[in-house]
């Protein structure tokens, strides 16, 4: 069988946030970085990323929320992914993913304890996030 | 004169359609009993006698076919996730027209396999993972109706990725290999396997299904009737070169098995506060409900409806209701023929009908609200914008309340996340010409628009 030349990346905005904008700009900082990108838009529940990874043989999971919520929608996604027969997937969430002024670090060891491999606080710019999932994926001997 | 002959071979009748091309209009219709266990010669035969009758001997260009006979065309589907690839074959199969028996997802097993075996499809269609995507489910598949050495033919449309490898491990069995139903996530490509669909049901199940003993006398196309209705109503809807059609349309067929359920419209988002969940829809879809149907699934329409809607509906009690349905289940040839009780109930049971088959066609919208404010999300087709209705049936033609049975096709309010049409022109095909224009469109695609304009019925404008 053929070998993939690019790795496949689900994004989406999660729970009842219709923020499209940034979603957008992540699409197309994904494409033009090389990978394969499945944009399920806004919206999105958890089974949703799910059905389009499982589809898709996604790499990893990257998962958006900027109205505070994010917490709440994303508790018990890594269970979810374990269950459907995603174990170790990376997932990444970034964005305004909590309420209030809270020090980062302590929402990130929130959120890895969640089983995400990595948190991004607001204003991330994406070629941030870009080499972090280069570094998650073992992209590193790629041509960049 | 140039006079075309088509036929529908039904599976309880064989109805033939006798065209003139050049003056573009009926000479006549004519039905008799499908006599596909002995020889469905003799059906023809007859059938062709009593037309005869209406319009003298004829003699024709070109005769053409479809069928619906001995159970119609009998698939089972396979994909990955239910509601994502699996839909996407699901679809494909009613598109072309198949009686859908069995759907299944993610990875077959050996109670699913045998189940598929004891089903005996016609053709089994193979689809799992967006291209580049997901491989090790359609190959496990793929192994697994291997092990059972099918005698059905095989449709392979899954991840591209996975073909070469699907085929060598089928090899053996008949197959054939199409391009991906759903070659990136969200995005529909049925058309390709629908066409493959109706070629091997041309080649290998006419054969089967002992038609080849009348395809001496047919010229040309052949396909299974639901595909032969879709292809009419897309070109009612959409028109063709040199005529227009009446628009985006939704049409319904109320039968005494099943109730079929077509409509040729865009139906995405209104709104900019929609947003659109789960997989875009095709434009000309087809839907089949195996439940409903006004005598063998008479059951399926008081399950679906309640009795005491039925009752409400016919203004009979419940008990009679129950009792009268009994007899129907009994006598599935009974009509009301003047019996006043029957033709209330009848009304009741196809009003039922059409309401529950068009609610499950259409899509949803449901209301929430976000930190934005109140948003809207939609799944499945928005048909609210249609303004136009066909409908056909035996309970739909021989009654006077036409109209007002099909006023149950329309948006209720009492139930309105069904996005259902608002308000819509009502059209009856009386003479059950639908399937035949679908044929004769193949060829006379303005002349098969024009017959179907002029013959279907304006039966008002229901709100």
């Amino acid at each position: 069988m053929e070998k993939r030349d690019k790795k496949v990346l689900v994004i989406g905005v999660i729970g009842a946030d219709v923020h499209a904008v940034g979603n957008k700009i992540l699409y197309h900082a994904f494409t033009e970085a090389g990978f394969e990108v499945v944009n399920l838009g806004v919206m999105v529940s958890q089974e949703e990323y799910i059905a389009a990874a499982i589809e898709s043989s996604a790499d990893a999971i990257v998962i958006s929320s900027l109205y505070g919520q994010g917490e709440l929608d994303c508790r018990g996604m890594r269970e979810k992914c374990d269950e459907a027969g995603l174990k170790g997937i990376p997932l990444v969430v970034g964005g305004n993913i909590v309420i209030g002024k809270q020090k980062f670090e302590d929402v990130e060891k929130r959120f890895k304890a969640m089983g995400f491999d990595r948190a991004f606080p607001p204003g991330t710019a994406p070629e941030t996030t870009i080499e972090a999932l280069r570094e998650l994926l073992h992209m590193d001997g790629e041509e960049k | 004169m140039k006079a075309v002959l088509l036929i529908d071979f039904g599976s309880t009748y064989t109805k033939l359609t006798a065209v003139d091309v050049e003056a573009e209009q009926i000479l006549g219709t004519a039905a008799s009993y499908t006599t596909i266990h002995t020889d469905i010669n003799d059906g023809l035969k007859s059938a062709l006698a009593l037309l005869e009758r209406k319009t003298g001997e004829l003699n024709y260009e070109a005769c053409y076919a479809c069928s619906s006979a001995a159970g119609g065309l009998r698939m089972v589907t396979s994909g990955l996730v239910p509601e994502l690839t699996g839909e996407a074959a699901r679809l494909a199969s009613l598109g072309a027209g198949a009686k859908v028996v069995g759907v299944y997802a993610f990875q077959l097993t050996e109670d699913d396999l045998e189940e598929i075996l004891e089903s005996k499809p016609d053709i089994f269609l193979l689809v799992g993972g967006t291209d580049g995507g997901n491989t090790e489910c359609i190959l496990h598949n793929a192994k697994m109706l291997a092990s059972a050495k099918p005698e059905f033919p095989i449709v392979i449309a899954g991840n591209r990725t996975a073909k070469r490898e699907c085929e060598r491990l089928l090899s053996g069995c008949e197959v054939y290999s199409c391009p991906n139903v759903m070659p990136k996530f969200g995005v529909l490509n049925i058309e390709p396997t629908q066409k493959q669909i109706r070629e091997i049901f041309l080649n290998r199940i006419i054969q089967a299904k002992g038609l080849s003993k009348v395809s001496d006398i047919l010229s040309d196309i052949m396909m299974p009737t639901p595909s032969a209705v879709l292809q009419a109503m897309s070109l009612l809807a959409q028109g063709c070169e040199e005529e227009a059609g009446i628009g985006e349309l939704v049409a319904v067929d109320v039968g005494g098995a099943t109730t079929d359920v077509y409509s040729i419209a865009d139906g995405m988002p209104e709104h900019m506060n929609t947003v659109y969940k789960g997989l875009p829809e095709p434009y000309a879809k087809r839907t089949v409900e195996g439940d409903i149907g006004m005598r063998y699934s008479v059951q399926g329409i008081v399950d679906a409806a309640g009795l005491h809607r039925i009752s409400e509906l016919s203004g009979l009690s419940k008990d009679r209701v129950v009792e009268l349905v009994e007899e129907l289940k009994e006598h599935t040839d009974r009509v009301p023929n003047g019996d006043i009780e029957l033709e209330m109930l009848d009304y009741a049971l196809a009003s039922c009908a059409i309401s529950e088959a068009v609610s499950r066609h259409a899509g949803t919208i449901a209301e929430t609200y976000t930190m934005m404010g109140q948003t809207f999300v939609q799944e499945g087709k928005n048909l609210t914008k249609v303004k136009q209705i066909v409908v056909t049936g035996g309970s739909l033609i021989h009654t006077k309340r036409t109209e007002e049975i099909a006023a149950h096709a329309l948006y209720d309010p009492a139930n309105p996340s069904s996005l259902r049409p608002k308000e819509a022109d009502v059209w009856v095909d009386r003479t059950y010409i639908l399937a035949a224009m679908g044929l004769l469109s193949t060829y006379y695609p303005g002349t098969a628009l024009r017959i179907m304009k002029k013959e279907l019925e304006y039966h008002g404008h229901s709100k």
